[in-house]
């Protein structure tokens, strides 16, 4: 435990330790001193940074880039979900299966891509090609609602609502604030063991990597073995906070980008970037929306047209993104 | 005494082209073996071959007894294999302890292990100071040290060298000479040196095996091998022209 402690403490700048502290403690107490409004948005920034940080393994930390990773919430959603609304299994023990469903998957891109080498845009491509794929197999499978949905009853009876997921949004709050701490902290150790050595190494350069004694496979079936386990249970978040489920929808590409946005305007490779570009982003297209409202302006896609600018701006001004700027400003550069 | 590494009857072709030609020879435990010869002799493709980088045509590679000429790169380092690139690659954007690290942990899952290890190999090549800059931020000088550091941190028993002399000022070819003669006195470490830098040769190596064309056209002490007319001709004759 201590040794664990210590690892996760580690060579962290001094002042990051309070500063991590007086977040969490602001983030506990939220519920009590905002509106359902505020709330439903820090849901959402949550969200993106859990799922923020679960991408980030694959290309922060081991420099493969997935455009497909609504795959992996997909097939987390639905699995918890199909379990749930067909046999009424909890939430709980559906992420098992979800989890399972996404390492399965995971395991087939990785073992196609990585033992052939397809790496890059056609690594990109090919996770692309399997959401795709994915999404219209299930338009076309109608026990689980096909392309008309699937939709989660609202209320069950008899069982603990919290073990059924069915509550007020304050519940999803702490559920998913747990979810994105845990990542945090398992991205952490992640980054600080040997793993996260050699997915750096091998980010920069693989036959210098392969050199060194790593077995360039092994470590990115890793990062994607443990990306996408990761990033199920968002996916039965997301099935258990909506819930309605529509492929056209939760395997869409636009999700699969929506999700890469906030590490790589946060900082790519950095534990803190997904949180920052999670809520930065979050943020300013609901404050974006609110003042378009206000003006009774109704435009179509602006939210994706404000994202662009995002990029835009944050790619030419800071493209190691936010945090690793920020983080100078406030000290809390790594020792070096 | 056996042989730690034993090339027998070694080719690679590139399409066509013999880059190396059965070449054969053996290095025991302790030595220290330059390897020397023209551009594109196929210095760098033979060091390739035996670090895994690339798989023979046809021929044996033992290390330590054992065939390994099957083996990936990364198992080849496991045993004990470890090289240096012509073309420096450090991981550009790690710190330069973080390098070492790497290196080290393939010795040790355990990182905090590794960073000693790392930073005695980075003590050896005068980086201790630099750790804390990214490699990307080094001098050409510097980057060949942190080459030279992290293949060390890995705990070879083999140390492959690719022209790590190349580009540096007498200076500090002298400073690295020195490390390198200690590194073997004190470690017993073994080494395969490929120079174009003869000062460092003729201080170094016990043995020089020379190529040309894919094949070795001689082999022998420093002595005998300045003074082969084969070797005057194809190579010193070609340098001084
Ligand atoms: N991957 C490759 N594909 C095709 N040809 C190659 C490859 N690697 C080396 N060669 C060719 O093989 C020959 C030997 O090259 P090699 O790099 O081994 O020479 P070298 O002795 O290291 O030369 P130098 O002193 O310039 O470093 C050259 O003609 C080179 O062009
Ligand atoms: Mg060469």
């Amino acid at each position: 435990m201590t040794d664990w402690a210590g690892r996760m403490a580690g060579d962290a700048p001094p002042r990051a330790l309070p500063l991590l502290a007086a977040l969490l403690a602001a983030l506990l107490v939220l519920p009590a001193i905002v509106d359902s409004y505020v709330l439903s948005i820090a849901i959402l920034v949550l969200y993106f940074a859990y799922v923020g940080q679960a991408w980030n393994i694959m290309m922060g930390f081991a420099g493969q880039l997935s455009l497909g990773h609504s795959l992996y919430v997909g097939l987390g959603a639905y699995a918890s979900a199909v379990l749930f609304v067909h046999h009424g299994v909890a939430p709980w023990i559906g992420a098992f299966a979800a989890i399972g469903a996404a390492i399965a998957a995971a395991a087939i891109i990785g073992a196609l891509a990585f033992r052939f080498g397809i790496a890059g845009v056609y690594f990109a491509l090919l996770t692309i090609a399997f959401a795709e794929f994915t999404r219209i197999g299930f338009d076309h499978f109608p026990w689980i609602g096909g392309s008309g949905g699937l939709f989660l009853p609202v209320a069950r009876h008899g069982e603990s609502e919290f073990w059924m997921l069915r509550g007020p949004p304050v519940m999803f709050y702490y559920v998913i604030l747990s979810m994105a701490a845990m990542a945090f902290a398992m991205c952490r150790l992640l980054m600080v063991g040997r793993i996260g050595y050699y997915w750096r190494a091998l980010r920069e350069d693989e036959d210098a990597a392969r050199a060194l004694g790593i077995d360039i496979f092994r470590y990115k079936m890793l990062a994607i073995l443990i990306s996408s386990a990761m990033t199920a249970p968002a996916g039965v978040f997301f099935a258990f906070y909506y819930n309605t489920l529509f492929p056209e929808q939760i395997f869409s590409m636009l999700r699969s980008i929506e999700l890469i946005l906030g590490p790589i305007i946060g900082g790519l490779g950095t534990l803190f970037g997904p949180i920052l570009g999670a809520f930065v982003l979050t943020v300013l297209a609901e404050v974006l929306n609110e003042v378009l409202a206000a003006l009774g302006w109704e435009i179509p896609g602006a939210r994706q047209v404000f994202y662009g600018l995002c990029l835009l701006v944050v790619v030419m001004y800071l493209p190691e993104g936010i945090w690793p700027a920020l983080a100078r400003r406030l000290g809390l550069e790594r020792r070096r | 005494m056996t042989a730690l590494l034993d090339v027998s009857g070694v080719s690679r072709s590139f399409r066509g082209l013999r880059a190396v030609n059965e070449v054969s020879f053996a290095v025991a435990p302790g030595e220290i073996v330059a390897v020397i010869g023209p551009n594109g002799a196929g210095k760098t493709t033979l060091f390739n071959l035996i670090a895994g980088a690339l798989t023979p045509d046809d021929g044996a590679i033992r290390f330590d007894g054992r065939d390994i000429a099957g083996l990936r790169a990364d198992r080849r380092c496991r045993l004990g294999v470890a090289r240096t690139f012509q073309l420096v690659r450090p991981f550009a954007g790690l710190t330069v302890e973080d390098n070492a690290i790497v290196g080290a942990l393939a010795r040790t899952p355990d990182v905090a292990a590794a960073r000693r290890e790392a930073l005695a190999a980075l003590d050896r090549l005068g980086l201790a100071d630099r750790r804390g800059l990214l490699a990307s931020q080094l001098t050409l000088p510097d980057r060949k040290r942190l080459e030279m550091a992290r293949a060390l941190a890995t705990g070879p028993r083999l140390l492959l060298l690719d022209e790590a002399m190349a580009g540096l000022r007498p200076t500090e070819i002298d400073g690295m000479v020195s490390v390198l003669a200690r590194l073997n006195r004190e470690t017993g470490l073994t080494i395969v040196l490929i120079e174009h830098v003869m000062r460092a040769v003729m201080a170094l190596a016990q043995r020089i095996v020379v190529l040309h064309h894919g094949e070795k056209i001689a082999e022998g002490t420093p002595a005998d091998i300045s003074r082969d007319p084969v070797v005057i001709r194809s190579y010193f004759g070609e340098a001084a022209a």
